[in-house]
């Protein structure tokens, strides 16, 4: 019993809130890994554009919700989801006609690339804050729980209780849908096919009649649907507010070069991995060890190994082991 | 139009643009402008020197920044002997422990044999970790419950305030080997991830270790290098000679203190200048651009790349943490939560760009004029937005517009970024 106890434990405050984030960190790595593929240069936009995409949607939400229409329990922003996604497309592919495509053609150098992606940041920014405010927006509705900690107890007579937020299981059934419609396009269509020919070597693609620009532009629509869904996922299950999405950035990137950058499959990984890591080293396993350690091993303090405010140091020193013994990442992206 | 007419007539206008401000608004103002506007002038020479002459993306500005403001409450704020005798060794031996461990780990790593240094870097690591929290712990929390609502940290060393400028700088050079030794001689963009971090985590620990600096509680009244205004008025000599200058004694004090700020800037940054201009001209600073704009090449002449971007990596950080070393004095107080990266990063950046990078004259003069812009836009996009705003009928659209003022901030300076970028990208004085 003890040991049911301990795990249901560990599902509910460690095993289930990171399979949630890591889910969003992993759409958001995603879509850093294909900017990097695609048009090789780091996206410092990318929380921003993320922020940006919410927005839109959060604004047709509450179009939404004023005009009387809701999925029933489920949240009214995945109806919303397509209209951010169209914002934040024609946002990003604005922006690549006006200032990315320019650079592009000078064959600039990544780190200018990178530069301009932090001036485009803080025009994203600014955008931002200028339409919906720097403020906390709530916007979510329908069921809270799945499973909420009454029902879990009456149902297994478990001393532990286990919830499941309806936005967890959400997050995770969607980036499940959208990494596999992901893959199969990349897999299996030609689109797909020639954007993977372009990321591996741009040369041999323009040979073969690979149209460069409509390849970038397929790429911004993909990337801004995948970071729309990353955030929309995460403002329902955290919160919605613009600087926290773009203090998003560091676990994304880190999250992306874990796995490798340019490889969509390592962006995966390493979104779990570096979610795990979050939770795990900033939860206080107390409560799990008491049930599972006989009574004089049991902990007196915590046994939290950081501080929940220093979440981001977890990512920052996945990140520095990561570049100082495996540059590449575990998937063997492009780098260096 | 020749170099030097360039660079004289660029300076005019910055001269121009505070002398300006003393006229039409107050001589007050034009002081605050010209004092920020000579912190910011050092800060964007420590970026040129990464970026202008090595070519280095460092996005962690405002880390180094905020080390400075660190040191200052470390050097010169009295120590609090209480909270020494409550847990004082205990934290010191507690840090202690923890870089011992590390030092043992990287031993481990370099001597042990292959097989197995994973495991015992592993093992070591973990025990450290167990003994450092073991032994920090109960200090920390010794510490912060002395007095918590007046001090509740270890307080500083007592020290001339001056003396925390300098070793501001040494926090941020301490901080740069770290983060350089990581990830330079990587990708470019691996530095800029790298350095981003660091500033977030730097923060974090600022607004969270209130035993260091008393975390969101902040530090007040930090010693300074120049007289009390309020002692000044009380002075009868200093009153006198403010009448013959035809001055109350209010405005004069402040103006007296802040000329008084000014002065102490304006002889860093010439130092800093001097040094850096000594710098770019020497065989170093040749052997530098080489590398920047020719990385192969250089190598090929047998040039170590990855030390010597190390070295100007840190050169470049501990001069902007000796920058935020004298802002934190300027502002007589430390306060976390007021870094942001908007501020103390990406403006630093656009002062580089805009003034001309690779050239130190171009990063002084885009230090003062992105920084006047900076404190004169908003005035101005206020009235612009009243303007706008003026026949429309009061609503939430109108009050809305008029709130969101304050962003527009954002938005211009990234704008300025793009648009020096594509169209002027050597900036107001160019390399030569």
């Amino acid at each position: 019993m003890d040991f049911l106890n301990a795990f249901v434990a560990l599902s509910n405050f460690v095993l289930i809130p990171a399979i949630a984030y890591g889910s969003q960190l992993a759409l958001g790595a995603l879509g850093v890994t294909l900017v990097y593929g695609i048009l090789r240069f780091s996206n410092f936009a990318h929380g921003d554009t993320m922020a940006f995409g919410t927005m839109v949607a959060i604004l047709a939400t509450w179009g939404l919700q004023a005009a009387g229409v809701t999925l029933g329990p489920l949240p009214t922003a995945l109806l919303a989801i397509p209209v951010g996604i169209l914002g934040c497309a024609a946002l990003v592919l604005a922006t690549d006609r006006l200032v990315y495509r320019f650079y592009r053609a000078q064959k600039a150098v990544p780190v200018i690339l990178v530069i301009v992606s932090m001036g485009v940041m803080f025009i994203y920014n600014g955008i931002t804050r200028f339409i919906i405010g720097p403020d906390d927006q709530a916007f979510a509705d329908g069921a809270r729980f799945l499973i909420n900690a009454r029902q879990f107890r009456e149902m297994t007579g478990l001393a532990e209780p286990l919830a499941i937020r309806s936005t967890q299981a959400i997050t995770l059934v969607t980036a499940l849908i959208v990494v596999a419609a992901l893959f199969w396009f990349l897999n299996r269509t030609k689109t797909g096919k020639s954007m993977r020919a372009y990321s591996d070597n741009e040369d041999l693609a323009l040979l073969s009649g690979i149209d460069p620009e409509r390849v970038v532009r397929v790429t911004w629509i993909i990337v801004a649907g995948l970071a729309t869904i990353a955030g929309v996922l995460y403002g329902l299950d955290k919160t919605y507010k613009p600087f926290t999405y773009f203090q998003l950035l560091l676990p994304i990137f880190a999250a992306a070069i874990v796995g490798g950058l340019g490889s969509p499959l390592g962006a995966i990984a390493g979104g779990f991995v570096i979610a795990f890591s979050e939770v795990g080293l900033t939860y206080a396993w107390k409560k799990v060890l008491t049930y599972l350690l006989p009574g004089p091993l049991e902990p007196d303090g915590l046994v939290q190994l950081l501080a929940t405010d220093y979440k981001f140091a977890v990512s920052f020193m996945i990140l520095v082991i990561v570049l100082l013994f495996r540059p590449t990442g575990l998937f063997r992206g492009k780098s260096v | 139009m020749t170099q030097s007419l360039r660079t004289v007539s660029v300076f005019g206008l910055v001269a121009v643009l505070i002398l300006g401000t003393g006229v039409l608004q107050s001589w007050n103002s034009a002081l605050l402008i010209l004092n920020m506007g000579l912190v910011s002038a050092i800060m964007s020479l420590g970026v040129n020197l990464q970026w202008g002459f090595a070519g280095l993306f460092n996005v962690g500005v405002m880390g180094f920044v905020a080390l400075g403001g660190l040191s200052v409450v470390l050097v010169s704020m009295p120590p609090v002997g209480e909270a020494w005798a409550a847990g004082g060794l205990r934290i010191l031996a507690g840090l202690a422990l923890g870089a011992l461990s590390v030092a043992c780990a990287v031993l481990a790593w370099t001597r042990a044999p292959r097989a197995w240094r994973g495991w015992a870097v592993a093992a070591i690591l973990v025990a450290g970790f167990v003994l450092y929290r073991a032994v920090f712990a109960p200090g920390a929390a010794a510490v912060e419950s002395v007095n918590a609502a007046t001090s509740g940290y270890l307080g500083g060393l007592g020290l001339p305030v001056v003396l925390a400028w300098p070793v501001g700088g040494l926090l941020a050079a301490g901080a740069a080997w770290i983060i350089g030794k990581t990830a330079l001689g990587l990708r470019s963009d691996y530095l800029a991830i790298a350095t981003l971090g660091i500033a977030e985590i730097v923060i974090a620990i600022l607004k969270n270790e209130d035993w260091l600096a008393r975390g969101v509680k902040n530090v007040i009244g930090l010693p300074r290098p120049v007289p009390n205004e309020i002692d000044l008025q009380r002075d009868p000599g200093f009153v006198e000679s403010a009448a013959g200058w035809g001055l109350d004694p209010t405005t004069a004090s402040t103006l007296y203190v802040k000329a008084g700020y000014a002065l102490l800037f304006a002889a860093v940054l010439i130092a800093v200048l001097v040094l850096a201009q000594l710098a770019l001209r020497s065989p170093w600073g040749r052997m530098m651009r080489a590398i920047r704009d020719n990385e192969t090449a250089a190598r090929a002449m047998g040039k170590d790349v990855t030390r010597r971007h190390l070295q100007v990596f840190v050169l470049g950080s501990a001069i902007c943490g000796i920058a935020g070393a004298m802002m934190t004095t300027l502002d007589g107080q430390l306060t976390p939560s007021t870094y942001q990266p908007l501020r103390y990063t990406f403006l630093i950046w656009v002062m580089v760009i805009v003034g001309g990078s690779g050239n130190n004259y171009g990063a002084v003069a885009g230090g003062f004029i992105i920084w006047f812009l900076w404190v004169q836009v908003e005035p101005m996009g206020q009235a612009l937005m009243g303007l706008i705003t003026a026949p429309m009928s009061d609503g939430w659209l109108k009050a809305h517009l008029l709130d969101s003022v304050q962003h527009m901030r954002l938005l211009t300076m990234g704008l300025i970024l793009l648009l020096v970028l594509r169209f002027s990208p050597r900036g107001l004085i160019p390399e030569r």
